[in-house]
């Protein structure tokens, strides 16, 4: 599924047109990363939640030459399903 | 932020749509990715990240009250994988793109 599909989705879903739904889901996922582009973490109850975590300067080598190199201090953003969101996943039929 | 901060803003950066109906849409959206994982299939969102099933094998485990061995089965759980967009702009290490204008109040 991409942007393009869940645009129909909600196209379908909500009396919208589809011009307006795509404006929507930009807007949204373009706020989320704003929102944690500045640090902060979202939290969107019955889906997860979405942080930012930092970190420390690491040492770290290239596995293909094995020159040690010093891994500098970073952010990064990590996701944690909600409950719903695992208990709707977890029993595939197709696995 | 929250849930409800986030409808919140998008109401206010989109004229014309009450709170009500904007919190319509996100539902809309978050249960699309929802739905779609649950069918097993994979979710990509350009400049973002996808979200993609991981499983998990089954596994042994015990109850630590009784003590005896049950079997965990094969669990599938939701992953998220960020975006090389979005893991650059948290890093801080291009400037972010849609900063210049709209400032939310």
């Amino acid at each position: 599924m991409t942007k393009a599909n869940l645009v129909d989705h909600i196209y379908e879903k909500v009396g919208l047109s589809k011009k307006e739904a795509m404006e929507m889901v930009e807007l949204l996922f373009e706020t989320i990363k704003d929102t944690l582009s500045q640090g902060e973490s979202i939290k969107l109850s019955g889906f997860g939640t979405f942080s930012v975590r930092s970190k420390g300067s690491r040492r770290g080598r290239n596995p293909k030459t094995g020159v040690e190199i010093e891994i500098e201090p970073r952010r990064v953003v990590t996701f944690k399903p909600s409950v719903q969101f695992k208990s709707a996943v977890e029993t595939g039929s197709d696995t | 932020m929250t849930r409800s901060e986030l409808v919140s803003v998008l109401a206010e950066r989109l004229n014309g749509y009450t709170k009500r109906d904007t919190e319509k849409i996100v539902k809309a959206i978050l249960d699309g990715i929802k739905e779609a994982l649950a069918r097993g299939e994979k979710v990509e969102i350009r400049g973002f990240g996808n979200f993609r099933l991981r499983t998990r094998r089954e596994r042994k485990a015990r109850n630590p009250k009784t003590g005896t061995t049950v079997e965990v089965p094969v669990k599938r759980v939701p992953f998220f994988k960020v975006g090389k967009e979005l893991k650059e702009m948290v890093d801080g290490k291009t400037p972010t793109p849609s900063e210049s204008d709209s400032s939310p109040t």
